[in-house]
C-alpha cells in the first residue's frame, strides 16, 4: 500500500476495502516512524488529520467522492492552512497558527484530500539544501549523510520515504524540481498563473508557483487536476477553462520532437548525472521520438539574473514581517525602529537576511537601472529563447540538477556554489514556462538521477503525457529506498 | 564597484534589520563573491531591449467596488504580539 499509486488508493476507498481512517492512520504511524530521523514534517497533528480522514470517510460513504477523496497529502509549510502551525520554515512565524486557508488548501479540503502535515522547507523557501530551516535541515532517504535537495525537501523525503502518497511544493527558481531529482520522484512547476498564489506564504512573487509533488506523473496529472484554477485573490492568477490533466496520459510518442539545448550538454554537468539522462533519452527514441538539437543561448546569465530579481522581489515582499500583527519580535526594544530591527534581526536566519540585503542593494538609489532593470532585459532575452526552441521542438529535455544529491554541510557555507546547483532550472521560472522532474535513474553512490522536462506554455498535459510513458517502459519512480532508518 | 562595509550598513539600515559589525563583515564577504556572478550581466548590451517584468501579458482585473470581506478582527488579533481594546499596540512615536 505505501508505494501505491493515488488511483489504486482511490479504487481502495471506493470500494470500501480501507477506509480513509485507516489510510491515514497507517501513513501517521511511519511519519511517527521515521520522521524523528528524516526531520520530513515541522507540523503533525494526528486528531486534525483523522478528524479530515473520518469527514472523507463520510464523504466516500455519501457517494460524492472525489478521486483524492480521503488521500493524506503532505503541505508545504508555505501554504497557510487554518488552524495549523504555519512557519515557512522561519523563526520569525514559528508561532503563527493561520487564521486563513490559501487557494490551494482549500481546493485540497473541498476535494475531500487529508492533511498529513506541514513539511519541512528551506526558510522562506530560499535555499537548495533545506539547510537553511529554522527547524533543521531534512536527510535524503536514499542516503541519510546527504541533502534532500530544497526548498520543498520535506515534500520531496516525505514522497520519497513513503510518509505520504503525495505531497504539494513550491517553486521559485526550482524548489520542486531540485528536491524531486535529488529524492528521486516526480515532480512539476506549472505555467506561471496556474495555481493559485492565494495565502501562499510570498517570496519572489513574479516567479512563485505552486505544484504538486507524487512518485508518478500519473500522480501529478491527478494532484494538478486539484491544485490548479482561477482566484480572484490572486491578482497574477489566470483565468482559464478547466483541464483535465490526465486526458492524454496515453497518447502515444511517435513523433514527438524532443529538443536537447547544446549549452546544457557542453560543461557542468557530472558523469554520472550525464550517461542517466542521455540513458533516458534512448529510451525516448525507442519511443519514437525525434531529437533535436536547439540552443539556449542565454542560459549562464539565468543564475545572474535570478539572484537580482528573486531578492528584489523578495526585500519587498519580506518588509510585512515587522513584529506588529503576527510573527516574532523581539522581547526587549528601546523604540519604534529598534523594535523592527530587533525583531527582524532575530526572527529571519542567515540566507534570508543575506537575500534581503542583496534585494534592498540593488532596488536602491543609483543601482536599479544597472541591476534591477539590466536583469528584467535579460530576463526578456531567456524568454525569447525558448520562444525560439519551441519553433523546432515540442519539449525540451535535460538533466534537472548538474549531480547527484551533495553531502550535508557541503556547500552551505558557500552561498555561490549553492546557487550554481539551480542552474538548469531557474530559466523555465524567468520565462514561466512549465518545468517537471521525474526519476531517470541513480548516479554516483547510488543517489537519484532527475530527468528536466521543460513544455511550452499550458503544456502540462503533454508534459505529462511525454513522462507518463518513459514510466511505462521504465521502473525508477516506483523504486523505493531500502535502507531507511527508523 | 566594490562594495563596502559602509553599503552593507547602509542597506542593512535600510531594510530595518539589525547587524552587529562583526555580520557586517561576514556579509561583506558573503554578498561580494554573489555580486561577483550578477556582474556577469554587465558584458550583454541591451540597449535594444525592454525590460520584463512579468512572465505573462496580464492586464490588471477589476471588481465591483462591494464589500467582500467580513470582520475577523478578534481572530487575527488573537495571534498578534501586543493588542488592547482592538489596537496593535508598538512603542510610542510621538511624545
Amino acid at each position: 500500500m505505501l508505494n501505491s499509486s493515488l488511483k489504486q488508493l482511490s479504487a481502495l476507498l471506493a470500494t470500501k476495502k480501507i477506509s480513509s481512517v485507516e489510510l491515514t492512520g497507517e501513513f501517521l504511524k511511519r511519519v511517527q516512524a521515521l520522521n524523528p530521523n528524516y526531520n520530513a514534517f515541522i507540523t503533525v497533528d494526528e486528531n486534525m488529520s483523522l478528524a479530515q480522514a473520518q469527514a472523507a470517510d463520510a464523504m466516500l460513504a455519501s457517494g460524492q467522492a472525489h478521486p483524492l477523496t480521503g488521500i493524506p497529502i503532505a503541505q508545504k509549510d508555505i501554504f497557510c492552512t487554518k488552524g495549523w502551525l504555519t512557519t515557512c520554515g522561519s523563526k520569525m512565524l514559528s508561532n503563527f497558527v493561520s487564521p486563513y486557508d490559501a487557494g490551494v488548501i482549500e481546493r485540497f479540503n473541498a476535494a475531500g484530500a487529508v492533511n498529513i502535515g506541514k513539511t519541512n522547507m528551506d526558510e522562506f523557501a530560499m535555499g537548495s539544501s533545506n539547510e537553511t530551516s529554522f527547524y533543521g535541515p531534512v536527510k535524503n532517504p536514499w542516503d541519510i549523510t546527504a541533502v534532500p535537495g530544497g526548498s520543498s525537501g520535506g515534500s520531496a523525503c516525505a514522497v520519497a520515504a513513503r510518509m505520504a502518497p503525495a505531497a504539494t511544493g513550491t517553486d521559485t527558481g526550482g524548489s520542486i524540481r531540485q528536491p524531486a531529482a535529488l529524492c528521486g520522484i516526480s515532480g512539476i512547476k506549472p505555467t506561471y498563473g496556474l495555481v493559485s498564489r492565494y495565502g501562499m506564504i510570498a517570496f519572489a512573487s513574479s516567479l512563485d508557483q505552486g505544484g504538486p509533488m507524487a512518485k508518478s506523473a500519473e500522480d501529478l496529472a491527478l494532484m494538478l487536476n486539484v491544485m490548479a484554477g482561477f482566484d480572484t485573490r490572486d491578482s497574477t492568477s489566470l483565468q482559464r477553462a478547466p483541464e483535465d490533466y490526465a486526458r492524454d496520459l496515453a497518447r502515444p510518442l511517435q513523433g514527438l520532437r524532443i529538443g536537447l539545448p547544446k549549452e546544457y550538454f557542453v560543461e557542468g554537468m557530472s558523469a554520472d548525472v550525464a550517461r542517466a539522462v542521455e540513458a533516458a533519452i534512448g529510451e525516448y527514441r525507442k519511443l519514437g521520438a525525434e531529437i533535436v538539437e536547439v540552443s539556449l543561448p542565454n542560459t549562464k546569465l539565468s543564475i545572474p539574473v535570478y539572484y537580482v530579481l528573486a531578492p528584489a522581489e523578495a526585500s519587498s515582499n519580506l518588509s510585512r514581517f515587522d513584529g506588529v500583527r503576527y510573527g516574532h519580535r523581539a522581547p526587549e526594544y528601546v523604540d519604534l525602529n529598534d523594535m523592527y530591527q530587533k525583531s527582524r534581526a532575530q526572527g529571519f536566519g542567515a540566507e534570508v537576511k543575506r537575500r534581503i540585503l542583496i534585494g534592498t542593494y540593488v532596488l536602491s538609489h543609483g543601482y536599479y537601472d544597472a541591476y534591477y532593470i539590466q536583469a528584467q532585459k535579460l530576463r526578456r532575452l531567456i524568454a525569447q529563447d525558448f520562444a525560439a526552441a519551441f519553433a523546432q521542438c515540442d519539449i525540451i529535455m535535460g538533466p534537472t540538477t548538474p549531480t547527484v544529491a551533495f553531502a550535508l554541510g557541503e556547500k552551505s557555507s558557500n552561498p555561490v556554489q549553492m546557487y550554481l546547483s539551480d542552474t538548469y532550472t531557474i530559466a523555465t521560472n524567468l520565462a514561466g514556462l512549465p518545468g517537471m522532474s521525474i526519476p531517470a535513474g541513480f548516479g554516483d553512490n547510488n543517489r537519484p538521477v532527475g530527468l528536466h522536462l521543460i513544455g511550452n506554455y499550458f503544456a502540462e498535459a503533454q508534459m505529462l503525457n511525454v513522462a507518463y510513458q518513459y514510466q511505462q517502459v521504465t521502473d525508477w519512480h516506483i523504486r523505493m529506498p531500502d535502507k531507511l532508518i527508523a | 564597484m566594490p562594495l563596502s562595509l559602509d553599503d552593507i550598513t547602509r542597506v542593512a539600515n535600510l531594510a530595518c534589520i539589525e547587524i552587529s559589525e562583526t555580520e557586517a563583515a561576514t556579509a561583506l564577504t558573503q554578498l561580494s563573491g554573489i555580486f561577483g556572478l550578477i556582474e556577469q550581466m554587465q558584458a550583454v548590451d541591451t540597449s535594444a531591449i525592454a525590460p520584463m517584468s512579468h512572465a505573462q501579458d496580464v492586464v490588471q482585473r477589476l471588481r465591483d467596488d462591494t464589500v467582500t470581506e467580513s470582520d475577523h478582527r478578534e481572530l487575527f488579533q488573537s495571534i498578534a504580539p501586543k493588542t488592547e481594546a482592538g489596537l496593535y499596540l508598538v512603542p510610542k512615536v510621538i511624545e
